[in-house]
């Protein structure tokens, strides 16, 4: 079997400019005058509204705020946003919308001391390795883990209890546990009736949902879904915790507001070792928001509509905030294509691999007339920018903070020099501010933390020497000398009703089944995630020589590889209505028959972003990864 | 809003050691409270995170009305216990112990090591050159560790850091029994071939060397292994959203070596492949 070997990737330590179509190396001045020309040169032809910032959740959060305050600053649009919108901005989206803030609501020790836990959509045994330690801990004190899946992961193979769904029926199987809890009397009517709204419709739009109608629709049998809905509403301390498997589909935050719903209905989150858990993909993908490295919210999470807000950051940064909403990742990419969007600056990202339907990213990039790729590596990405300016790691070279999914913000440390030629991320920012009129001199990571802690008050604690101390602190921390608890929104267990707040309201949620319709021509449901030992698009974990390392493959069930008359290794053709692509087969007893599994860690091999389907929720933008509808067909005999 | 706590309040738990009253939360070992009371007791199989193996008998002391010797690691305080740790029988022990291992298994890369022998008067050679030994060669079948059976002392750390108390992943375990007892994959297969999923955790706490990290152990045989120059820093991982803490050791501008704090909240020392070693691209220069 052939297969294309890619070499691993080096790092840049050159700037380069376009020339005649051409890019070519060129000294740190003359890229940057380039840079901040173009960038000029879309401000004085279509305004502040025509430039895009594409920040990197892989970057501290040091670099996120300086780059959102560079757009919102230094340019005067809010159009910033990073890759969180290609996995977990339903989960931020829905958390936001039911509790006012958008992070996962515990921390790992209480995954340990929990009764029953729930990983819906998630495989976390291979991508989140050491958080599952924490399950596994729990497991072995005699905690029920129930992992609900399409596949049988290697995480299912832990549970007590697998929910084996069809992809995108999670709201059907929701629905019916809520149903079951209802019907039972285990739903928690104290803190219902206390701490949430909108009950009763969320109950009438559930009632259809009964276990046998969903056993049809999700696949699941009846009595698994009792099993979970009444381990879930007993337990004590009940986690629920979701990956992509939950997001990454058309409608994402319906999916997330579903799981919400349970948590409501059983009174599992607000407490002690009870919560809702989005499990992020990224190092820091919470920081990156929490910098308001968002087109919707400024640093801390702060409302960009709010006019006092915008005055405190007018007044300190002595900018003018637009008061609305910028675009969004998703509605940025559509605005290159319409020709609104002409100047775009991308920060460690690399979108033409990342993104679903990747053909067409490539198209909108090109469209733009200016662009900017700051990054360690010559990324299929920068390949396309008009300037591209080699930047230092930002895990390893650089001083900063990252924030993980518990909240808990951690020391970043400068441990190696940069290669010679590249150059840290927030002095090249400042360097572009200065050319652009503005008198910009970061002094380092501390000194810019310093900055965001004066204006966001959930980060006001958290010096560098505490940090230090502490081993890292969870947000909320709002003054030096205290420390909240451990879990978010204990207030809607308080007596004193101004104390408990805004109600949490349930959601009334209609199933909606998967864009890309399986039919005749297209029987088969494509399914993505990650491998143990590889990341993303590989450009990082390509780097390493790892024993697991297989390579992309298209995963059949050993009942689907025998219909379809194909063995393991033999390579075939497998297309979506959008693309196709060739791929060797592997089998896997874990998937059902009609459902196919593939990575993304190699798109320099195989590239499955052909055959993803770019449908996208409407309310977090994220694309619906999760389930394309492919065939597999033999490749025809070589003479 | 206060903070939660659900530890149970502990009591403290008085005794004697080395003529010193000492006070220690109930439940602590021996060796807890010397280490509290700043008194170094010389240990091999104690791991910080691990559940007491009681293996390498290095750590034995002697408590009043005891017939025998007790390892430190494992028992626990009792009130009024009196407890001697620098006595002629704990000496004598102590010696013979690190003799008996000494003689057998490699301890050249073993921390600490030979100022135990000095100390202790130890003298491994006087068994004679044709003492038993587990000297056999090292074996590379991969491209992320070595595992050097002739430097293996057995004291089970890798088996429960790969098991139950960690990484679950159960690649390693003891084969054999008695003096045929050794740290083995299932039927002795190659690595790649086990359940081994390279996250590194045994390597992290092996204290000999047993086991190691294929760039230590290629920089040991070229001799430019030197932890003099090098640096350790703390720093977080970036392969997914847990944040796990990293030490990244440094030598001459290179990382040669990752490591995780034991105390952290996050981590206990553990990380997995890529956190361990998904380093590399940094420095593809």
């Amino acid at each position: 079997m052939k297969r294309k070997k890619t070499e691993p990737y080096v790092r840049l330590t050159q700037p380069l400019v376009r020339d005649s179509g051409v890019l070519r190396p060129a000294t740190w001045e003359e890229a940057l005058d380039r840079a901040a020309a173009g960038i000029r040169r879309t401000l004085d032809a279509k305004g502040p509204e025509a430039f895009g910032m594409f920040s990197c959740a892989r970057a501290t959060n040091e670099m996120n705020f300086v780059a959102q305050k560079f757009t919102r600053a230094v340019i005067g649009t809010n159009n910033v946003d990073s890759c969180n919108r290609t996995c977990h901005a339903p989960s931020v989206a829905g958390l936001a919308r039911v509790f006012d803030s958008g992070g996962g609501t515990s921390s790992y020790q209480e995954i340990e001391d929990a009764d029953v836990i729930v990983i819906w959509g998630g495989n976390p045994r291979e991508a989140h390795p050491i958080f599952f330690q924490h399950v596994l801990k729990a497991v072995h004190r005699g905690a029920k883990l129930f992992v609900v899946d399409p596949r049988r992961t290697s995480t299912a193979s832990w549970a007590h209890r697998q929910l084996q769904l069809e992809v995108g029926t999670d709201i059907p199987l929701a629905h019916a546990i809520a149903r079951e809890i209802i019907h039972s009397g285990l739903a928690n009517h104290a803190f219902i009736e206390r701490a949430t709204e909108g009950f009763a419709e969320f109950a009438a739009s559930v009632e259809p949902w009964t276990l046998e109608v969903a056993e049809k629709t999700t696949g699941v049998p009846a009595g698994l879904i009792r099993e979970l809905a009444h381990a879930y509403a007993r337990a004590d301390r009940a986690q629920l915790s979701w990956t992509l498997g939950i997001t990454e589909h058309h409608n994402g935050t319906d999916n997330v507001l579903a799981l919400i719903n349970l948590a409501l209905l059983a009174g599992q989150v607000g407490r002690y070792g009870a919560g809702l858990n989005p499990l992020r993909g990224q190092n820091n993908v919470q920081g990156g928001g929490d910098m308001g490295a968002i087109p919707d919210r400024l640093p801390g999470f702060q409302d960009v509509l709010d006019a006092d807000v915008r005055a405190k950051f007018d007044a300190a940064w002595g900018s003018s905030i637009p008061p609305r909403k910028g675009l969004n990742l998703t509605q940025m990419l559509d605005a290159m294509e319409r020709g609104d969007l002409t100047c775009v600056y991308i920060i460690g990202e690399n979108p033409v691999q990342s993104e679903a339907d990747c053909e067409h990213t490539i198209k909108r990039l090109s469209n733009v007339d200016h662009l900017v790729v700051q990054d360690i590596f010559l990324t299929k990405t920068a390949q396309l920018a008009d300037v591209v300016l080699p930047a230092s790691a930002a895990w390893c070279e650089s001083d900063g903070t990252f924030t993980n999914s518990e909240r808990r913000v951690q020391r970043v440390r400068k441990a190696l020099d940069p290669p010679d030629g590249a150059r840290d991320d927030i002095e090249l920012l400042s360097e572009l501010a200065r050319r652009l009129g503005h008198d910009w001199h970061h002094t380092g990571g501390e000194e810019v933390w310093n900055e965001l802690r004066s204006l966001s008050p959930m980060h006001a604690g958290m010096s560098y020497a505490r940090l230090e101390e502490l081993g890292g602190i969870q947000w909320p921390c709002y003054s030096e000398d205290t420390l909240e608890p451990t879990f978010l929104h204990g207030r809607l267990w308080a007596e004193d009703p101004a104390e408990r707040g805004r109600p949490a309201p349930f959601t009334v949620i209609e199933h909606s089944p998967p864009v890309d319709l399986l039919t005749e021509e297209f029987p088969i449901r494509l399914t993505t995630g990650r491998r143990l030992d590889s990341y993303n698009t590989g450009v990082q974990s390509g780097g390493f020589p790892s024993p697991l390392r297989q390579g992309e493959t298209l995963d059949l069930c050993p009942e689907d590889a025998r219909a379809l008359g194909v063995v393991p290794d033999e390579l075939v053709r497998i297309s979506s209505r959008r693309g196709e692509i060739v791929a060797p087969v592997r089998l896997d007893k874990g998937l059902k028959p009609g459902l196919a599994f593939m990575t993304f860690h190699f798109p320099d091999e195989i590239d499955v972003n052909v055959i993803t389907i770019e449908a996208t929720c409407p309310i977090a933008g994220t694309a619906e990864y999760k389930a394309a509808a492919i065939r597999v067909d033999k490749l025809p005999v070589e003479v | 809003m206060t903070i939660v706590d659900i530890g149970i309040p502990k009591r403290l738990v008085e005794f004697t050691v080395d003529g010193s009253t000492v006070r220690v939360p109930e439940g602590s070992t021996i060796l807890d409270a010397c280490a509290a009371a700043g008194k170094e007791i010389p240990t091999l199989c104690y791991g910080d995170t691990l559940e007491p193996a009681n293996a390498c008998r290095v750590c034995m002391v002697e408590v009043e009305g005891s017939r025998t010797l007790v390892p430190s690691c494992s028992r626990k305080a009792e009130p009024g216990m009196v407890v001697h740790t620098d006595s002629e029988r704990t000496r004598t022990s102590r010696k013979v112990v690190l003799e008996l291992l000494a003689s057998a298994a490699d301890l050249s890369t073993t921390p600490e090591v030979a100022r135990w022998l000095a100390e202790t008067g130890a003298d491994p050679d006087r068994f004679g050159p044709d003492a038993a030994t587990v000297a056999q060669p090292a074996i590379v079948d991969n491209e992320l560790y070595v595992r050097d059976y002739g430097k293996c002392i057995l004291c089970y750390k890798c088996v429960d850091a790969c098991g139950e108390q960690w990484q679950n992943s159960f690649a390693i375990t003891v084969a054999g029994r008695g003096f045929d007892a050794r740290i083995s994959t299932e039927f002795s297969n190659p690595l790649p071939d086990s359940a081994c999923v390279y996250c590194g955790n045994c390597v992290e706490v092996c204290p000999t060397g047993a086991l190691s990290f294929k760039r230590e152990y290629d920089k040991r045989a070229d001799g430019s292994w030197d932890e003099s120059r090098q640096t350790a820093t703390t720093t977080v991982c970036t392969f997914c959203g847990v944040g796990c803490t990293l030490t990244l050791h440094v030598q001459d501008n290179e990382i040669v070596k990752v490591a995780s704090p034991h105390e952290s909240s996050v981590t206990h020392g553990n990380l997995c492949i890529k956190g361990r070693f998904g380093w590399q691209h940094v420095q593809n220069r």
